[in-house]
């Protein structure tokens, strides 16, 4: 089979730790970063009578959720237990939701939703013994403080198609729940906690491939990573006729390695059945206007925004809209100089965050100001397009003020007719030959005298500037 | 009557380990829980919500307020060995 033929299926499973302050189902703090074992009680310690609660808090933020992701909000939704053992589940079950979730349906981007429900997070294992993964260990150290951490678990339909696209959707994702105050969505301390489900099948089928599960991958980039590693590893099996077996995988970031943990026939069967303990969760009016009331302005609306009212091209609106902290900081550089055009601007930012890789805007050493600065240096001719980016350049390295670089280096543009003009006379008199094919109407040689004039002035003058006086030397139209 | 292979299945899930007699018995006290089961699923219920808890459903959640936690050595008293602060309990490998 060709290797254009085959498309990958991808589905998530994100896990998202809600910014409650207590527990899913007791009173107990969260307790990321305390001393293990202090943020305990006996609901979350699933000992026995004990009874849990849920908390109000929990199910508005999953309602939060439901609104911004457009999906349905059941009115009365059910708890279930999921049975299984596991050291990091005292009770034997996980409380979960299974047929009446709290959100059904929904939309984010160009994403489907399948569901978002609540559920409470395990408890953390450390394993002791050879290496730290889980299947090398000999016994692990129970922490008892995550357990019963609020998750939402939100999964989409499996209709993405990329790496980049998973990664890309994820990023809006983040931003939206980030913009919600609903959870820090901190992937390394894992409050965002991602699967994914992927398949191969032949393009324009509308069959799915048998799937795999990438399990827990803990930043953007080893998301990325880990589905093109995947997509590979079946697209090998498929062409060299063998088949893939559907089982859930972990990806080594390190390695790029694609290990099994454990295959799904045994895995899941988890026997669901209604939480006795919990009565249904029934939404009230209240609470439904409460949540609506609560809705700040999401990615969406703000890409919106920004075409519409800063006539950002679409592209700039999603990337700002998309990536919250650069769309703030991209604020603060037009608040900063309110006579500065968005578009410019924008690509200002563009600029600066193709220099900075994953660090942000915000944590340089560029400042909205300076930035706001440089671009007002470039609108009003003080410098070209190339002076700006040394500037720039300089910026990112060491900070300072653009204008004080400007005037250490020597890059105020070399402008206005009465500056450039003998220079481009100059230019045209050195090239007598290619003056001759300018003036017969063959444009080609009119790079070889821009790219001089450059040159002479030290590429400070402006391109267009300069052409300009060229065609209006030599009485070209 | 459950048919063997299920009910070793159901123990293992369960992680019980049942000899011989354990498991004549526990067929034949499932089987009639299933029997029974099987009795109530003859009843027409077409049209009839499924009732998923018996109590009063109003104003069944809790406002999020912290609430005292165990002290630590309360929480890891029944702990059958105990390492750094936490529960030592045996790898979870094969599972």
């Amino acid at each position: 089979m060709a290797k254009a033929e085959l498309e990958p299926v991808i589905g998530l499973e994100i896990h998202v730790q809600l910014r409650t302050a207590t527990k899913m189902f007791c009173g107990c703090a969260l307790g990321f970063g305390e001393p293990p074992n202090t943020r305990t009680c006996p609901v979350c310690l699933g000992l026995p009578g004990a009874l849990p609660v849920a908390n109000a808090e929990a199910i508005h933020y999953g309602l939060l959720i439901g609104l911004a992701l457009n999906s349905t909000l059941a009115p009365v939704s059910t708890f279930h237990r999921k049975n299984y053992f596991y050291p990091d589940l005292p009770k034997g079950y996980q409380i979960s939701q299974f047929d009446l979730p709290l959100c059904s349906g929904g939309k984010l981007g160009e994403v489907n939703i399948h569901r978002v429900h609540l559920e409470e997070d395990a408890a953390k294992l450390n394993h002791v013994g050879v290496g730290g993964r889980i299947d090398q260990a000999n016994s692990s150290i129970v922490d008892f403080n995550r357990g019963g951490t609020p998750l939402a678990e939100i999964v989409t339909e499996p209709e993405l198609s990329s790496a980049e696209q998973a990664g890309q959707w994820l990023r809006l994702l983040r931003t939206t729940l980030r913009t919600l105050g609903v959870s820090d969505v901190n992937m390394e301390e894992g409050s965002l906690r991602c699967d994914a489900n992927i398949s191969l099948r032949p393009a324009g089928s509308d069959q799915l491939g048998v799937k795999t599960e990438l399990k827990n991958m803990n930043s953007f980039r080893f998301i990325e990573r880990g589905i093109r590693a995947e997509v590979e590893r079946q697209r090998a099996l498929i062409e060299a006729g063998e088949e893939v077996v559907q089982e859930t995988l972990h990806f080594d970031p390190r390695s790029e390695a694609i290990t099994s943990l454990r295959s799904k026939e045994e895995a899941h069967d988890y026997r669901y059945f209604p939480e006795p303990d919990l009565p249904p969760v029934v939404i009230s009016e209240s609470m439904l206007s409460r949540a609506a009331a609560e809705l700040p302005e999401l990615p969406a609306a703000r890409e919106q925004r920004y075409i519409e009212q800063q006539s950002l091209s679409a592209e700039s609106a999603r990337m700002l809209a998309w990536r919250a902290e650069l769309g703030d900081y991209f604020d603060a550089v037009c608040e900063a100089d309110r006579s500065l055009d968005a578009q410019a601007a924008a690509n200002w930012v563009a600029e600066l965050q193709g220099r900075l890789g994953d660090q942000e805007a915000e944590d340089s050493k560029v400042s909205a100001s300076a930035l706001a600065q440089l671009a007002a240096l470039v609108a009003s001719s003080k410098i070209n397009q190339g002076g700006a980016r040394q500037v720039l350049d300089q910026l990112v390295n060491e900070g300072g003020e653009p204008a004080a670089i400007v005037a250490d280096q020597g890059l105020e543009a070399v402008g206005g007719a009465e500056q450039l003009a003998p220079i481009v006379a100059a230019a045209l008199e050195a090239n007598p030959e290619l003056t001759e094919r300018l003036r017969s109407g063959e444009m080609k040689p009119i790079g070889v005298i821009v790219g001089e004039v450059m040159k002479q002035t030290r590429g400070r003058a402006d391109g267009e500037q300069v052409t300009a006086l060229i065609r209006e030397q030599l009485g070209l139209s | 009557m459950i048919d063997r292979d299920e009910l070793l299945h159901v123990a293992r899930l369960a992680r019980l380990a049942l000899d011989e007699d354990e498991l004549q018995t526990t067929a034949a006290e499932l089987s009639s829980i299933l029997d029974h089961v099987a009795t109530i699923d003859e009843l027409d219920l077409e049209g009839i919500e499924p009732t998923a808890h018996i109590g009063d459903v109003e104003d069944s959640l809790r406002a999020d307020q912290v609430a005292r936690s165990l002290p630590r050595e309360v929480a890891l008293a029944p702990a059958p060995a105990i390492r750094d602060d936490g529960f030592l309990v045996p790898s979870p490998q094969g599972e």
